[in-house]
């Protein structure tokens, strides 16, 4: 594809904190390396700091004291937004409305000097790329939102930039259609082959576009992995909560065996603890017949939920258990039946955190 | 059946009205073009006022113009960049320089010549020239271009428009000409509307700053009021309507396309 650029920078964010004028701490000092080409994902819940950690990267918020940025190795800190060379996605999409389509995607160009030759062929490139040919000569506030954000995206991908920086690109729209760019946005930020770095809330969203995952919370970092680390092996109790659902499960613990008030359930070998924080994600746990697991419980309710059915499981421990069991298995609530668990499906968690 | 009574009453008191405001302007037009205003408009229709408040008075219009147009000039020049600054600057020390704009709004125009001639009186050259008028004029409708500039910035999330024509690569100054101002465009019309309009009909302040040398429309015509036979005021009125009815006109019509578009 001609438009694989492929020469992502990779960047640096080397203890970069952020205080604003009003007080208000909405970044902890924090370290963090992009590798070239590679799609980052900055995940947490509202407030956690994930725009503020953006803007700094984009060069529209100057870090605390002490705090620096480097694309491939160069500080860039000092240099405003117009110099850094990277193309951005804003939440509102932030389109000029007295220009066109095009001239919204050749904005970037018309600024660096491109002949307009030149320019009204790689508009008509990313035209295409982003499939929204036809709307060339439309205003801004003619277009529907998927419209926008595909303008959005041509507009900040036509300057080839080093750095694709995107804030919640698909909240603003509805959950079908966000579903459905998310897919093509996936597809052409792999075509691309630029540094991504992506802001979003949504987990889903998390797992299906970034390389890894920064996982934020309260201005920190709660954790940095792959989709698959954050998911099995979550560093502490906010993760495994925030990224999908998760059991979590305070108990003693006896030559290696959780102690619960539905049986013992094994743990890892070499585990030594009194008491101990687990973790156990509802499509790891097994129902079978009551007496066949060493724990058991009984179903308090049954949703079914297509391409498997949810069951809440009282008895087995302090709290209730969620399970998700394969549509075909048949249960009734009031059941009783016994929960098959690998000892490696247990995470143990931090005790505090 | 009742509401159409409603409705021809609402007509004929909007037709009382109009008429209530319009026939002074009518009354005062007529007289500039009759030869004796004692006797009405049997006596004759000349056109022999208005020529001569021209050859006495053309100067002032002319100023008139030149003070209006240049107090619009500084105004667009100082205001509207000073409008984008507050705006994206936000903060407290915003509101204050806003609020400091503004307070020419609330003060006196008597004031504020008087506070004009404390302070520049003693700079003869300054104080005999025009510049001394447009000094005040852009002090009194700073205000009108600011606000109406600020209104505009109020509707449109100007910050991140900026912001994502910086991350395209464009310099300050390159934002300011491709997004800032065309999308601030409504706003700016507005208030050159209004800056243009308060200045060629601005009094109270004009009235102490001038000298029998730098006279703008107005002042002339409060002049030929207290001294010129009611005639020879009526025809300088009759050129004040002519000459600013097109120019509102036009403008409106301008700043209607303008938004349409
Ligand atoms: N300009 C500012 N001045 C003061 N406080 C700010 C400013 N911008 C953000 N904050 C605060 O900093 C904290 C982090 O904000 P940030 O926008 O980075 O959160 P976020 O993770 O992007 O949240 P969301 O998902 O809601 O967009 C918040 O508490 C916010 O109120
Ligand atoms: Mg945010």
């Amino acid at each position: 594809m001609s438009t694989a650029n492929g020469h992502g920078a990779s960047v640096s964010v080397q203890a970069c904190g952020k205080t604003f004028a009003d007080g208000t701490r909405a970044l902890e000092s924090a370290t963090l390396d992009i590798a070239r080409g590679e799609t980052l994902v900055l995940l947490g819940p509202s407030g956690c700091g994930k725009t503020t950690m953006l803007r700094i990267i984009a060069g529209l918020e100057l870090p605390d004291e002490g705090g620096t940025v480097l694309f491939d190795g160069k500080d860039v800190t000092s240099e405003p937004i117009e110099q850094r060379n990277v193309g951005m996605v804003f939440q509102s999409y932030a389109l000029f409305p007295n220009m066109s389509v095009a001239d919204n995607i050749g904005y970037g160009l018309k600024v660096r000097g491109v002949p307009r030759q030149e320019r009204a062929a790689r508009i008509a490139e990313l035209v295409a790329l982003t499939n929204i040919a036809g709307l060339e000569n439309r205003r801004i506030d003619q277009l529907s939102g998927g419209q926008r954000q595909r303008v959005a995206l041509a507009r900040a991908v036509a300057i080839r930039p080093r750095i694709l920086l995107l804030d919640e690109p698909l909240t603003a729209l509805d959950a079908a259609l966000r579903d459905r760019l998310r897919g093509e946005l996936n597809r052409l930020l792999r075509a691309l082959g630029i540094t991504t770095i992506y802001v979003t809330h949504d987990q889903a969203e998390a797992m299906e576009l970034g390389d890894r995952i920064v996982v934020m919370r309260k201005g920190t970092i709660a954790q940095i992995g792959t989709p698959r680390e954050i998911y099995f092996t979550p560093r502490n109790r906010f993760v495994a909560e925030f990224i999908g659902a998760a059991n979590i499960i305070e108990s003693p613990v006896e030559d290696g065996h959780l102690v619960l008030s539905g049986g013992r359930q094994p743990l890892r070998s070499g585990i030594n603890l009194a008491v101990a924080v687990a973790m156990i994600r509802p499509e790891t746990i097994q129902v079978v017949e009551a007496g066949r697991a060493p724990l058991s419980g009984t179903i308090d309710s049954v949703s079914f939920v297509g391409d498997r059915q949810r069951l809440v499981i009282s008895g087995t421990s302090r709290k209730p258990l969620t399970v998700d069991a394969p549509n075909a298995v048949q249960v009734r609530p009031g059941e009783e039946v016994g929960l098959l668990v690998a000892p490696e499906s247990v995470r143990l968690l931090p005790l505090e955190d | 059946m009742r509401y159409r009574l409603i409705f021809a009453g609402q007509f004929v008191f909007t037709l009382a009205v109009a008429a209530f405001l319009m026939v002074p302007a009518a009354l005062s037009i007529s007289a500039g073009v009759t030869v004796s205003y004692f006797r009405g408009i049997r006596s004759g229709v000349t056109l022999q006022w208005i020529v001569q408040v021209w050859e006495l008075y053309a100067g002032t219009i002319l100023l008139s113009f030149v003070v209006a147009f240049a107090t619009l000039a500084v105004t667009l020049l100082a205001g509207v960049p000073a409008a984008y600054a507050l705006h994206v600057r936000g903060g407290r020390l915003a509101r204050v320089v806003e609020e400091l704009i503004t307070l020419p709004l609330a003060i006196p125009g008597l004031a504020i010549a008087l506070a004009l001639l404390l302070t520049y009186g003693g700079f003869g050259d300054f104080r005999r020239s025009w510049l001394f008028i447009l000094a005040g004029h852009v002090i009194f409708t700073m205000p009108f271009m600011v606000r109406s500039v600020l209104a505009v910035f109020g509707t449109i999330d100007i910050k991140t428009l900026d912001e994502g024509a910086a991350s395209l690569g464009a310099s300050p100054w390159r934002r300011f000409r491709d997004v800032i101002v065309p999308n601030a465009m409504p706003g700016i019309l507005a208030g050159s509307l209004m800056v243009v309009t308060l200045s060629l009909g601005e009094f109270n302040l004009t009235w102490m700053l001038h000298t029998p040398l730098t006279k703008t429309l107005p002042i002339g015509l409060a002049d030929s009021y207290a001294s010129m036979r009611l005639e020879v005021a009526s025809a300088y009125t009759l050129i004040f309507f002519i000459m600013i009815i097109p120019l509102l006109v036009a403008m409106q019509l301008f700043a209607d396309r303008e938004q349409r578009k």
